[in-house]
């Protein structure tokens, strides 16, 4: 659920009153008096998080009261839109008042424990054992782990059966196949592929299996590997197999073209399937990304949130705030939230018992595996790297750039200080 | 005055009080919400202010080292001139269409009052919903327009309003026109009722025609009022942000990012706030020259009207 699905204008009003808060807390009126700190019982703690749609709030605000009743406390959740989390995050710890329990998207949370907001998890003697490497390395900043994602999720590819049924198409696994199908797919009023190609993370983060499948990597963006990766894409636009409005369509907006029928396949995440399911007359499939190579494993970005326990004057509500972190992040919680969300447990040991009961989930929970944090490389310095990145992708689909003027521009970008 | 303290001996000291206890509030207010951010964005703009200084409230002195940085990166170039062509073109577009439109509405027609109000549509609707509703009618593939256009067999393929990178800078230019015609019209209009009547009755007396009379009695005595729209309009102008961000988000490649959206990327999105608010300085030192010379126009204007016995 890296980027909750908004249609643009929502997203941008709710971006605008994310700035008009932060304005307020960068001009330091703040205000507010923080956590109180008496050191009596604690009767109720907050939570803040991005699960504004339902019904994935209500689910949430259902585990929360039920950890927090193993707990002895009552949960306050709030929910704000995903594009506002971190301007608020930032206004709420210049002005002390940050809630007890917080959950970050896994690649902001590097950002935020630097600024020294976050506690380390292992002072409250939290097991963060048994993770799977990827979702761990995200949670962790400078050798102590800060968040832990009660599952994972990451995105694969989502097909039509009835267009590739109709055309005589097989699912396709590697890019030479992706083309051709995409190609056979293609008609009047239909395109055969769509992906995000945005001037957001968000563009970025559907660009990283292409990227990395091909041995492409963050760190050096001006190799033959991750030009290849591009080309792929130019390939598709140009030759009229996806269309050139990838630019500016979020992962939402290509879910409605895929549901509308315009596309006959997507890259998309797992979250989209309750709503996929909602149309009974849409048949839809799901399979890893297609590779460079036959019999390659795609290698997928890392997706989930991390929950966190901040700063705070009350040693007695971080305990209950970590009592009920733990909760969430218990084995069977992990299964109770993965398939209300079709993610994946990011226990490993979890994960292989799930994919038994449910095997539309396979083929993430395949990918989950060899997922990779975005920050698991870079670190902090990842969003440098992530815009180069799709400016690198705008400029090559636009045609102003060659892929490698491109991704030589975006090296510069991620290297720049 | 009857009784207190002690009867004021000087009136005139009474006068003076009175009028700080009016300019008071004024300026309290000018210096809260005006002074203050333009301080602390000055301020601002020479420290390394970071998400961490949200928490710490530590914001290191650097100098002139966001300016340095942001003057050299090669999108400043980019951006800068996108931003002069985007003012240029929408101020262009804006005012002939508003001035066109004030002149129509000058006349006497059935309708002309209910038409007039009408017009003021686009400024009445928030520019997240039009500029939705834009970015909805501009799509390549689906949107109206071009759905019109393969219809009237003016193009084959549509033109790909918000994905060529040239194209997509006419597109926010268009839409930030039709924005920006009903204050133009508003004002124009305002200021052509001020023209007297009795002065076009005789010029139409000495034989002028439409031309004419516009090119010396409307344009004449339009002046001062064009160049408050025209200066305003340069300063909207230049810091429009929603349109763009709804419409395009800077893309494709940045072929629409002006200053502005550079400035609100640096903030809000990537939290450089020290380099950020450098460039918002950048973009109110050049409405500033724009400030000016709006001032220094009003003063001729004054100056040549009180030159008029």
């Amino acid at each position: 659920m890296i980027s909750p699905a908004r249609p643009p204008a929502r997203r941008i009003a709710a971006l605008l009153t994310g700035t008009i808060a932060l304005i307020v807390a960068a001009t330091g009126c703040g205000g507010g008096t923080g956590a109180e700190s008496a050191p009596g019982k604690v009767a109720s703690i907050t939570a803040l998080d991005y699960y504004t749609d339902e019904p994935e709030h209500s689910q949430w605000g259902e585990i929360l009261t039920s950890c927090g009743k193993r707990a002895g406390v009552m949960v306050e959740q709030t929910s704000v839109p995903g594009a506002s989390l971190v301007p608020k995050v930032l206004q709420r710890a210049s002005s002390r008042t940050l809630p007890d329990l917080l959950m970050l998207d896994n690649p902001d949370l590097q950002q935020i424990a630097q600024t020294g907001a976050l506690t380390p998890l292992g002072r409250y003697g939290i097991d963060s054992g048994g993770y799977a490497k990827g979702i761990l390395s995200a949670g962790t900043y400078k050798g102590k782990v800060y968040g832990l994602a009660p599952y994972v999720s990451t995105i694969a590819l989502f097909y039509n059966k009835d267009m590739l049924a109709k055309a005589g198409v097989a699912v396709p696994r590697t890019w030479d196949e992706l083309k051709a199908a995409a190609a056979r797919l293609t008609r009047p009023g239909r395109y055969g592929m769509a992906v995000d190609a945005n001037a957001t993370f968000e563009g970025t983060w559907q660009f990283l299996p292409f990227l990395w499948s091909n041995g492409g990597d963050e760190k050096h963006l001006d190799t033959p590997q991750a030009a290849q990766a591009l080309q792929l894409w130019v390939d598709l636009v140009k030759s009229g197999s996806m269309s050139k409005s990838v630019l500016n369509w979020t992962q939402a907006d290509v879910h409605d073209q895929f549901v509308a029928g315009r596309t006959a396949m997507m890259i998309n995440g797992p979250w989209r399937i309750p709503a996929l399911d909602k149309d009974k007359n849409l048949h839809w499939g799901v399979a890893p990304i297609p590779v460079p190579r036959a019999g390659q494993t795609p290698v997928t970005p890392l997706g989930g949130e991390v929950w966190t326990i901040p700063q705070s004057a009350s040693k007695a509500r971080q305990q209950k705030a970590a009592q009920v972190l733990a909760c969430l992040n218990s084995s069977s919680t992990m299964l109770t939230l993965a398939e209300q969300h079709f993610t994946v447990p990011s226990r490993p040991a979890v994960a292989a018992q799930y994919a038994e009961q449910v095997p539309s989930i396979a083929a993430f929970a395949k990918n989950v595996e060899a997922a990779r944090a975005r920050t698991g490389e870079l670190g902090v310095r990842w969003p440098k790297a992530a815009t180069g990145i799709y400016t690198a992708i705008q400029s090559a689909l636009t045609g102003e750039q060659t892929p490698e003027e491109a991704l030589r521009h975006a090296q510069r970008t991620a290297t720049s200080n | 005055m009857r009784s207190g303290p002690r009867p004021a001996t000087d009136p005139r000291s009474w006068e003076r009080l009175a009028q700080w206890m009016f300019l008071g509030p004024a300026a309290a207010y000018l210096l809260l919400f005006f002074g203050y951010p333009i301080v602390k964005n000055v301020v601002m703009s020479f420290q390394q202010y970071t998400p961490t200084t949200f928490y710490t409230g530590a914001a290191p002195f650097v100098g002139r080292q966001n300016y340095a940085e942001i003057l050299a990166s090669d999108l400043f170039a980019k951006s800068l001139l996108t931003t002069l062509l985007f003012t240029a073109g929408s101020i262009c577009g804006q005012f002939v269409l508003g001035l066109g439109f004030a002149l129509f509405f000058q006349r006497r027609f059935p309708l002309g009052g209910v038409l007039r109000s009408l017009l003021l549509l686009p400024w009445l609707l928030p520019l997240v919903v039009s500029g939705a509703t834009w970015r909805w009618m501009l799509d390549p593939d689906t949107g109206v327009v071009n759905a019109v256009l393969r219809a009237l067999h003016l193009s084959s393929s549509g033109i790909p309003w918000l994905t060529g990178t040239s194209q997509a800078l006419v597109s926010v230019i268009l839409i930030n026109i039709w924005i920006g015609i009903p204050f133009n019209t508003a004002i124009l209009y305002g200021g052509l009722q001020e023209i007297p009547t009795h002065l076009y009755e005789a010029a139409k007396l000495d034989g002028a025609g439409p031309v004419t009379s516009f090119r010396h009695v409307t344009w004449p005595l339009l002046r001062p009022v064009v160049s408050v729209v025209l200066v305003l309009g340069v300063v909207y102008t230049l810091k429009v942000l929603d349109v763009i961000l709804v419409v395009t988000g800077g893309g494709p490649a940045n072929a629409t990012e002006t200053l502005a959206t550079r400035s609100y990327e640096l903030s809000f999105q990537q939290f450089e706030f020290g380099r950020g608010a450098a460039m918002s300085n950048v973009l109110v030192v050049i409405s500033l020259a724009f400030a000016l010379v709006y001032l220094r126009a009003n003063r001729r204007a004054r100056n040549a009207e009180e030159a008029i016995p």
